[in-house]
């Protein structure tokens, strides 16, 4: 079975719950457990928060959500070999300088008070796989696999 | 999101209900902190009974507030955790620093013990 969900959507906070509740509907055909979906839906709601907090910047005032007009966030949920579930998350936000000092537990540039650092963390241990693809100026993208847990129907 | 306030003593209790992200911890933020002020709290329970989803937000949710707390020698306690949140504030490190109880009842008793212990001596 092949099955393939693209969207995009505004850059805004108030999508991130739009986003984790798309990507749970999607896998919800396969009669996942409950800890699955959590688990996805987790995943999913720190990687398009990241694009919503550091990407584009929640200024609408900060320099980088100038440059795009109208920031927006690509996430595609792919389903092959029956339980392989892979879940890109995109933006064309300011990208990030050292992938893998942001990836280490604790790590934040973001405001001390609010962010603890722990978002890569919480995806990679929720997910089996995460790759994670930016560059300076171009933006981010994120790419995590997870094998579900149900018999695969070839 | 819904938050509900309770005041014992100089505890606050705040009963967090519904998804605790990016997007509503702003507002809880500012409410916990608006409310230790009005009510002249000095210590504060995070009661996550009600919380059906929470991702690392979270986690600053709890840190940003012992922090700001242990300034003001007040302390703070989590109570009623799904074992999936335990496992998200576990990965950070939380329980280290702040303790847990599994219930508000429980939360009250550790934060309020600390007069029985005098007692008892
Ligand atoms: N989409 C992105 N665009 C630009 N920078 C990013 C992006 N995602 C992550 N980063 C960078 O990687 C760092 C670590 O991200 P991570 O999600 O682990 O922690 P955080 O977002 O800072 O805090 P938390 O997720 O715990 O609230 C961020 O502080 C930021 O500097
Ligand atoms: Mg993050």
């Amino acid at each position: 079975m092949e099955n393939v969900l693209k969207m995009e959507f505004s850059a805004l906070a108030e999508n991130e719950a739009f986003a984790r509740a798309a990507a749970a509907a999607f896998v919800m055909p396969l009669d996942p457990t409950v800890e699955e979906v959590t688990e996805i839906k987790t995943a999913v709601s720190e990687a398009v928060s990241n694009c919503v907090i550091h990407g584009y910047g929640e200024l609408c005032g900060d320099e980088s959500f100038a440059k795009n007009e109208a920031p927006t966030i690509v996430m595609e949920c792919a389903l092959e070999k029956g339980n392989r579930l892979t879940i890109t998350i995109e933006d064309k936000g300011v990208g990030i300088d050292d992938v893998d000092q942001a990836m280490e537990p604790l790590f934040t540039t973001g405001d001390e008070e609010e962010r603890s650092g722990m978002g890569f963390t919480v995806m990679q241990s929720f997910m089996d796989r995460l790759k994670v693809r930016s560059s300076k100026g171009e933006g981010t993208t994120v790419i995590m696999t997870k094998y579900l847990d149900v018999p695969g129907e070839y | 999101m819904e938050v509900v306030f309770k005041v014992r003593g100089d505890i606050l209790i705040a009963c967090i209900k519904g998804e605790l992200d990016h997007h509503n911890a702003a507002p809880l933020r500012k409410g916990i902190d608006r409310s230790m002020k009005v009510f002249e709290c000095r210590d504060l329970i995070l009661d996550l009974t009600e919380v059906d989803f929470m991702d690392s937000s979270g986690i600053g949710i709890a840190l940003g507030r012992y922090k700001k707390l242990s300034k003001s020698g007040g302390r703070i306690c989590i109570a009623g955790c799904s074992t999936y949140i335990e496992k998200v504030l576990d990965m950070a490190g939380v329980f280290s620093i702040i303790p847990k109880e599994a219930d508000v009842q429980s939360a009250l008793c550790l934060l309020g013990g600390e007069e029985q212990l005098h007692m008892e001596v």
